[in-house]
């Protein structure tokens, strides 16, 4: 039997399984996926993200709470890394989320990363999906703790919510590309803790830094110079730029919370009036659909190539008779040859 | 990639705040290439069967070291079936006296494993008990 029609229906047995179905690549997942389709899209997607540690989960059980004040139906994917040794993994993000223990209107999944390397797992993107065509309100997608250059969420959620902590970086942490360029919205947890001015200060500086709409004032040898701003047609930085606004939270006490709530649906109000939401959601599928021709191709190419072969490509770089560049070259070509 | 997972929720039900042995298990389980869900302390049966229906577990283990596993299995066991989770391993860990392993079985647990057991004959019971099952 089919699970489409008690997916669409909500029951919580069918969700669970389809998304054991699309992690383990089951064929008749795919089909229920496909019946799905045409019944998502109505669901807010808001990923976060951050450095290991942060407060992620605490900050999604705070914020799952605060949706069921308003009403709204939440599902949470939580991901963690699977054991690049043993293939296995402990997922712990449920012990920061016991109080939404009991409520119907929630739904807790986790989920091994099984070797992806950008801060998801290859089905949270389509477990996303089943949540939505289940008629789940919110989203809320915890990435693994994240280094500098897991931006997989950004490619997936509506708002990208970026968690710091005090003390884990300084300004030059901040001016470096990767999360930090993907966040709609900053937040400082821990904040009650030493250094978290500090903290923010230095993502307010690297904000000012990167909005062109402000004449900067900068220290140059001790000396204070004001710099012209470098944009100069000002109803056009209006339309198109949105600054991060950075909240303070001290999530284990339900602090700033709220604020944490508000910034989100100001996010979300500005990507609606700006027309954003049709051009994130436009990325959001060719990036999804890059990703998986790139796997579709790849499957197809070594399917054509026997293992021998490679394996005897794979000696020959080894001993450095071939770069890896002609490996590739070779093994692309395995259709002509 | 493709190959199948077998998922384990590891969880403390009950007032006992002894939690090192489930992480015992918990890790090794792990290094044995099964995904674990690892709840924490002081799980209601309600927690415990709502959190196997949503993370669709193969196996649901529970460690009791306060003695009350005649009290708080049954209730964990029709909890699960409520959920429609029948086939369900439910494997038991802990202080468990000689004299109340036949009753757990009764309820459906299919392992008992006491202090000493090591933790490859967990793992070689589970992987068996799972593979039969599908």
């Amino acid at each position: 039997m089919s699970l489409t029609e008690p997916i669409l229906r909500g029951e919580r047995r069918a969700i669970a399984r389809q998304i054991s179905g699309i992690e383990n690549e089951r064929p008749e997942a795919r089909q229920v996926l496909a019946e799905l389709y045409p019944h998502t899209g109505r669901a807010y997607l808001v990923g976060l993200t951050g450095a290991p540690g942060t407060g992620k989960s605490t900050l999604v059980n705070e914020l799952a709470k605060a949706y069921r004040r308003e009403n709204k139906t939440v599902a949470i994917i939580s991901v963690d890394p699977t054991s690049p040794f043993s293939g296995g993994a402990i997922l712990g993000d449920r012990i920061r989320m016991a109080d939404l223990a009991g409520d119907p209107g929630v739904f807790v999944r986790s989920m091994a990363t099984r070797g992806s390397l950008g801060g998801l797992a290859r089905a949270t993107a389509d477990a996303a999906k089943v949540f939505d065509a289940a008629g789940f309100e919110i989203i809320l997608i915890e990435t693994v703790g994240v280094g500098q250059a897991e931006v997989e969420i950004a490619g997936l959620a509506h708002s990208v919510v970026v968690v710091e902590a005090p003390g884990l970086g300084d300004e030059v942490q901040a001016i470096k590309a990767g999360i930090l360029e993907i966040a709609d919205v900053f937040v400082v947890n821990k904040a009650d803790r030493e250094g978290a001015s500090r903290t923010v200060a230095a993502l307010t500086m690297m904000l000012d830094l990167t909005d062109p709409s402000l004449p900067k004032t900068v220290l140059h040898h001790g000396q204070l110079m004001a710099v012209a701003a470098t944009v100069s047609n000002p109803t056009r930085v209006e339309l198109a730029a949105w600054r991060p606004p950075i909240c303070k939270t001290v999530a284990t006490q339900g602090q700033g919370i709220a604020e944490v709530i508000a910034a989100l649906a100001e996010h979300r109000t500005y990507q609606l009036n700006q027309g954003m939401l049709v051009q994130r959601e436009r990325e959001r599928l060719i990036f999804e659909i890059q990703q998986m021709l790139k796997e579709r191709l790849l499957a197809d190419l070594l399917d054509k190539t026997s293992p021998e072969r490679v394996n005897q490509i794979l000696t020959q770089v080894l001993e450095r008779q071939l770069d890896p560049f002609a490996a590739v070259e070779i093994l692309a070509k395995v259709d002509v040859m | 990639m493709s190959e199948r997972k077998i998922r384990v929720l590891v969880a403390k039900p009950g007032l006992d705040g002894h939690d090192r042995g489930a992480k015992v298990v918990a890790r090794a389980l792990r290094d044995a290439g099964m995904e674990v869900i690892y709840t924490g302390l002081r799980q209601t049966p309600e927690m415990i069967a709502e959190a196997a229906l949503q993370e669709d577990v193969d196996v649901v283990g529970l460690s009791v070291l306060s003695g009350a596993h005649l009290t708080l299995v049954p209730k964990i066991v029709d909890r699960l079936k409520e959920n429609g989770l029948d086939d369900v391993l439910i494997v038991v860990g802990g202080i468990i006296p000689a004299e109340d392993i036949e009753p757990l079985r009764q309820l459906g647990v299919r392992g008992v494993f006491g202090p000493g057991t090591s933790t490859e004959d967990i793992i070689a019971f589970i992987r068996e008990q799972v593979n039969v099952a599908n």
